[in-house]
């Protein structure tokens, strides 16, 4: 029996969050990689695409310390947001752990991502999270 | 050669800016209706206007939305035609790009536009809330991100690549809240220091709370006419002879330069070629100073400065009034207050006022062509207007 791969959706990408994977998808056309997957790619509009699993490591592209939080967060505040550059090229968003001053980070820091497994909400969006961490 | 007139402004009128207790946006809304047509006598609303478009970024705060039809009934001008427009806190700059369209089409010659937000009726947590739905869900609001922390991530950025300083992005807020002053709309009257900006408590470091633009309660309002009809409304005409709009990646993550507002760039430049003009000739501009950072930025993306020059621009004193050029006059989002769905006509009113010499203490001198930047969230939307004073 061959197995059916996940659509290319936020969906799937948080279920192999769940699974403490770091999945995108990248354009057989145009070799784009995309995190979060596209159900289209967003260089070429091709929907040839394939799922690849990244390293989840990378530098920081620019951060923040979050001092006046969303309700959600408030028990963690004040804490750091970096957007960090995968070692691939696509750029996200996460919560940099153990960090609550501006000095401890730099733009250039190298971090890694690590995974909670457990859905975060009771209602939707049960999805888990992830964090990265400096190495 | 300066561009032929797409649209011709013939009248316009703003509400009080600030915190607005025992209103609904309604009746904001007719506040500032009822200026602009105190302002042209010649004009007969009901009998002339073809169709109204309001910039309205959330039905939230009052439950409230099919917007269009309750401001033309509630301005007694039902059965015109309506829209609502919404690209979050660019919602009447998108409004004002789509009533030009609408004349430049020739399908109407006279049309009512305008934006509205009653954001005080909620508790600061919900209107935060409520705001953030313009950004990015599944990434950026899901990793903890607010909009204070967005322009945060692009203020580190800048401080890094270009050297800009906290006491540059100060400056702005100084800046801005001294033009207030002399706006007796503005929600603040009161001039601040670097000193106050630098220790107001941190909402997303690098910025602070004198770095945020406030929630505050709003409408704005303009009546546009097919150029050849303005002399029969008004003899002080303002010509719309650019309207541009422009897009970027919803999530700022994904954004290459961190450091550049491409929605504004690339609406700029496109509003520039279709008016016939560069940069300096600019007389007066509002630009959409949600936070300190922003407005450096935008010097350097609206062609105004060289890029990573914003903060020298600044402390070199060059948007003030009386400067190269100058910028925020009425106090800006910053100061004079940012009703979310108002700012874009509300940007559009302060140009109006400066290019017919109606700006009292704040008036720049000899002005005759105004620009105005609205952006939607963290700059995935943008609306850049040139205006010129009439003959
Ligand atoms: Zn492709």
């Amino acid at each position: 029996m061959v197995e059916v791969p996940p659509p290319p959706t936020i969906e799937s990408f948080y279920k192999y969050i769940a699974e403490g994977k770091l999945m995108g998808v990248k354009c057989k056309r145009c070799g784009r990689i995309m995190v979060p997957p596209k159900p289209l790619c967003e260089n070429c509009m091709a929907k040839d695409l394939e799922w690849i699993q990244l390293k989840g490591e990378g530098e920081i592209d620019s951060f923040t310390i979050i001092h006046v939080p969303p309700a959600p967060f408030s028990s963690i505040a004040p804490y750091a947001v970096a957007v960090v550059r995968l070692d691939e090229g696509p750029k996200i968003p996460g919560i940099v752990k153990g960090v609550t001053q501006p000095h401890q980070l730099k733009i250039g820091m190298r971090v890694r991502m690590v995974f909670e497994q457990t859905p975060s909400m009771q209602t939707w969006p049960q999805w888990p999270r992830y964090y990265f961490q400096l190495v | 050669m300066v561009g032929k007139p797409l649209a011709t402004i013939v009248s316009a009128g703003l509400s009080k800016f600030g915190r607005r207790d025992g209103l609904y946006w309604r009746e904001l809304f007719i506040e500032a209706a009822t200026e602009a047509f105190e302002r042209c006598p010649n004009l007969d609303p009901r009998k002339d206007i073809k169709a109204i478009f309001i910039g309205h970024m959330g039905e939230s705060y009052e439950h409230q939305g099919h917007t269009a039809p309750t401001i033309a009934d509630w301005l007694g001008l039902t059965p015109v035609q309506g829209f609502r427009l919404e690209s979050a806190c660019a919602s009447s700059g998108a409004a004002l790009r789509c009533a030009v369209m609408a004349i430049a089409s020739g399908l109407v010659d006279v049309v009512l536009v305008g934006g509205v937000e009653k954001m005080t009726h909620r508790s600061t947590a919900e209107v935060t809330e409520f705001l953030a739905m313009a950004s990015d869900f599944p990434f950026e609001q899901w990793n903890g991100l607010t909009f204070p922390g967005l322009y945060a991530l692009m203020a580190t950025a800048h401080m890094h690549k270009y050297g800009t300083r906290e006491e540059q992005l100060a400056m702005v807020a100084v800046k801005n809240h001294r033009n207030a002053t002399m706006n007796p709309k503005a929600q603040f009257q009161r001039a601040i220091t670097v000193e106050e900006v630098l220790k107001s408590r941190v909402i997303a470091w690098p910025l602070k709370l004198y770095d945020c633009s406030p929630i505050t309660d709003g409408a704005s309002c303009a009546i546009l006419v097919r150029p050849e009809l303005a002399r029969r409304f008004t003899d002080t005409p303002v010509h719309i002879i650019a309207s541009a709009g422009a897009t970027d990646k919803i999530g700022v993550h994904e954004r290459e330069d961190l450091t550049t507002l491409l929605s504004a760039r690339v609406a700029s430049q496109e509003a520039y070629r279709m008016a016939g003009i560069e940069p300096k000739d600019v007389d007066v501009a509002e630009v959409h100073d949600c936070f300190t950072i922003a407005e450096i930025m935008l010097y350097e993306d609206l062609g105004f400065c060289p890029k990573g020059y914003g903060g020298k621009f600044i402390e070199e004193g060059q948007p003030e009034i009386g400067g190269k050029i100058p910028i925020n006059t009425s106090g800006g989002l910053k100061a004079k207050g940012h009703p979310v769905g108002a700012t874009g006509v509300a940007q559009l009113y302060e140009v109006y006022l400066q290019l017919t010499n109606q700006a009292g203490p704040r008036q720049v001198s000899g002005a005759e062509i105004g620009l105005t930047h609205n952006m939607g969230g963290s700059g995935a939307s943008a609306f850049v207007h040139i205006y010129k004073r009439g003959d």
